[in-house]
């Protein structure tokens, strides 16, 4: 790779220019996913507003444990994250690519559990359009196609994030082999930095889908 | 620099010629190659969605369903709607000129991200071949906004596909304005102030907020909508407890902002022009620069106005239609702003200055009767008639791709470094103008009248507009055909172009034509606006 030894880009003037551009477009970039995954977050407003209890009915079928562990584990990683950034700014080295690790560690963790609980649904029949029968005898009033909605949303929602976490870890294995070849210095360790804003995002989305759809049957007073 | 001296007696150094391998083209990180790239795949794009509109205006010729049946004619709207939007005026301005103009103009020597750039073609590419694949295969019934439950249900052919085309092409139209917006803010020369940038830069600019902003948003519903199609999730069955609402107004939060995605770029585009061939500063050059900006705001709070009949509650339809009529302020001011730079200049009556006066004339009938359909009441009877058909084309073809035309012949000089015959161009700008208002003015006159849009058979009455609209249509594409011949016949064997052909003042003219690889020898250093026009000299001169 060209860009060890060269990381200023011919169209640029000067190293600042470049690393504003790569930030002013990473956090563009993030915006834009902001505006992606908003358009589920309207869907997921206009049906709860309209089906409130079918939600609820729905919610309790999550499995809390799952999503508090899971919770923890990708604010663990945000702040291993964090620390991977901090130690390209002062110029540590190795501790790059510890740190970076921890995370793919933690998201490896993340994911491993949404496995599982994705597994649990499809035994449940808790999936929508492929087999869907769920145990809802506690709530007579709801109505069964009124809870697919809100599984429709669960796997629409989670499985876009888990999209996003499986990007996450192919971009931080190259940046693992990249840091572990010394390429980012106290100078230059752009990418660690866009990266770290992108993996801190996909977390924050984490933050808000746990209580939407995890914790909505204890809102109703179960 | 004395060993060089024989190979610039042959022949300056250009962007063109440094290569010519068919790798150098398709891998280029130069986004002048990549604006050409662009404009290619555009222009087969434009004569498939223009095939199709022929055979629509030859089927509508007679009321009687006599050339195809009704299920084809459903795929002949469709496709045609389907390649014109998303795959021919989304990208035309912006993707083509504006990828070529935008670091040549802010004194850069390429925009932020090169290889993004060109991987955005390439989404481009993909996406439109899937596309058409699809409607090659059978075609699709949808209409190109896939309203559900039909899109997702009922619908034939192959939906699932064009989604998945129209998803990865919204991937190359965010790239795009992502890349436009950061090099807008980051890469302009040393004194490239704001309110020093050329008008075009504040159209693209706002243009690319659009694209960022909305098409995300297009993106994560069509998704949605391929989901339900594929597994009958129920997110828009009503069937199901889903809410066919729903798709709609997600749908047009992206699609109304994407008419601005199409005008914008015109508009600027014409605020060039009209400045350059009146040999003056535009009247207000603030006000339109932010009436750009204004247009792209209220364009994100106007979709309701699509949905007046589709059960919105008579308040919100009452919101979004006074939001509706405040679009036409900033848009407004951009007219009376041309006019007046028109207004004692020394007016030019070039290719590009006839379409930039066609564009304002046809752009105020397609804004005005706009506001006819934002208004609520006759919106009800205007809704799905020929009215809407009317008023969207004069946005579209009369606005958007009047500004087309006009800055493809306005900078052809510079991109091309020759010059087409202005006789022939000059004609086939009045052509296209004259063809495209016996095109489409028959057609408010048959909206009114109450013939709705999407059928093929029609009640005898509504013939003899019909005929002149069609009749309409022949001399369009005739005025369509005649620059495809005029520019591959300049390629070969026009003159070969000065830097500044026009006298204009824009940055992107006082270099070479075609430019270096490299747009600028050194970085230039700004010192004055844009258009610093002599105003009193000439007129001296002449007098």
């Amino acid at each position: 790779m060209a860009s060890h030894s060269v990381t200023l880009r011919h169209h640029f003037e000067n190293a600042e220019q470049q690393k504003d551009a790569s930030t002013i477009g990473m956090w563009m970039f993030l915006v834009t996913e902001i505006m992606f995954f908003g358009g589920l977050f309207m869907a997921y407003i206009a049906y709860r507003g309209a089906y409130p209890e079918a939600f609820a009915a729905g919610s309790e079928k999550l499995n809390i444990v799952y999503g508090t562990i899971n919770t923890l584990v990708l604010i663990c990683s945000s702040l291993t994250m964090a620390m991977a950034v901090h130690s390209a700014a002062v110029g540590k080295k190795k501790m790059i690519v510890l740190f970076l690790i921890l995370t793919l560690i933690l998201g490896g963790v993340f994911l491993g559990i949404k496995a599982v609980e994705y597994h649990d649904k499809y035994v449940g029949h808790e999936i929508p359009g492929v087999n869907f029968h769920p145990e809802i005898d506690g709530h007579p009033n709801v109505a069964v196609q009124n809870v697919s909605l809100y599984f429709a949303l669960y796997f629409g929602m989670t499985g876009l994030h888990a999209m996003h976490m499986i990007v996450g870890v192919g971009m931080i294995s190259f940046l693992i082999f990249k840091a572990s070849r010394g390429a980012y210095t106290a100078e230059w360790h752009t990418p660690v930095e866009l990266f770290g804003l992108y993996w801190h995002f996909v977390d924050i989305v984490w933050i808000f889908l746990f209580p939407l759809l995890y914790l909505i049957d204890l809102h109703q007073g179960r | 620099m004395e060993t060089v001296a024989t190979a610039v007696e042959r022949e300056p150094r250009t962007y063109l010629n440094v290569d010519h391998t068919l790798k150098s083209w398709l891998l280029t990180e130069d986004h002048k190659r990549i604006g050409i790239l662009y404009l290619i795949v555009i222009t087969i794009f434009f004569a498939i969605g223009g095939l199709f509109a022929a055979l629509i205006r030859i089927e509508l010729t007679t009321p009687a369903g006599d050339l195809v049946e009704s299920s084809v004619y459903n795929r002949l709207f469709t496709g045609h709607g389907i390649i014109m939007v998303f795959f021919f005026l989304i990208p035309s301005i912006p993707a083509s000129l504006g990828n070529f103009l935008i670091p040549l103009m802010i004194g850069a020597k390429d925009v932020a991200f090169p290889k993004l750039n060109l991987l955005s073609w390439y989404l481009y590419v993909i996406g439109g071949s899937m596309a058409l694949t699809a409607i090659i295969y059978g075609g699709i019934d949808t209409g190109w906004t896939f309203y559900v439950p039909f899109s997702t249900g009922y619908a034939s052919g192959m939906v699932m596909l064009t989604l998945v085309g129209i998803f990865i092409n919204g991937f190359s139209s965010i790239l795009t304005g992502l890349n436009f917006m950061v090099t807008i803010h980051r890469m302009r020369a040393p004194g490239m102030t704001w309110f020093r940038l050329p008008l075009f830069i504040w159209s693209l600019y706002s243009t690319s907020l659009i694209q960022v902003l909305a098409t995300p948003v297009v993106a994560v519903t069509l998704l949605l909508a391929a989901l339900e199609r594929g597994l009958h999730i129920g997110i828009f069955d009503p069937a199901l407890g889903g809410d066919p609402v729903l798709f709609q107004h997600l749908f047009w939060f992206y699609s109304h902002p994407a008419v601005y995605i199409m005008i914008l770029p015109a508009m600027g585009v014409t605020s060039e022009i009209i400045s350059t061939f009146s040999k003056k500063e535009p009247f207000g050059y603030s006000f339109i620069a932010l009436s750009s900006l204004a247009i792209a705001v209220f364009g994100f709070i106007v979709w309701g106005h699509h949905l007046f009949v589709s059960s919105q509650s008579v308040y919100a339809g009452m919101v979004f239609s006074i939001l509706s009529y405040l679009v036409a302020i900033p848009s407004a001011i951009k007219v009376f702003n041309w006019v007046s730079t028109m207004y004692k200049g020394s007016v030019e009556l070039t290719t590009p200055m006839l379409y930039g006066i066609g564009f304002i004339g046809l752009f105020t009938i397609g804004g005005l009767t706009g506001l006819f359909l934002a208004s609520m009441g006759m919106d009800v009877h205007l809704t799905d008639t020929y009215f809407v058909i009317a008023h969207f084309h004069y946005i579209m073809v009369g606005g958007a791709i009047m500004g087309f035309m006009g800055g493809l012949h306005f900078w052809w000089p510079k991109i091309t470094g020759k010059l087409y015959s202005e006789t022939w161009a000059r004609l086939s700008a009045i052509i296209i103008f004259l063809g495209f208002n016996l095109t489409f003015f028959p057609q408010f006159i048959l909206g009114y009248m109450g013939m709705p849009r999407r059928y093929h058979v029609y009640a005898p009455e509504f013939q003899v507009f019909n005929v002149l609209s069609s009749a309409g249509a022949s001399v369009l594409g005739l005025g369509y055909a005649l620059p495809l011949v005029y520019f591959l016949w300049s390629i070969f064997f026009g003159k070969k172009a000065p830097a500044n052909p026009w006298g204009a003042t824009g940055l992107e003219w006082q270099i070479q034509s075609p430019p270096l690889p490299e747009n600028f020898e050194i970085t230039p250093v700004i010192t004055e606006a844009p258009y610093h026009y002599a105003p009193s000299e000439e007129v001296v001169h002449v007098g």
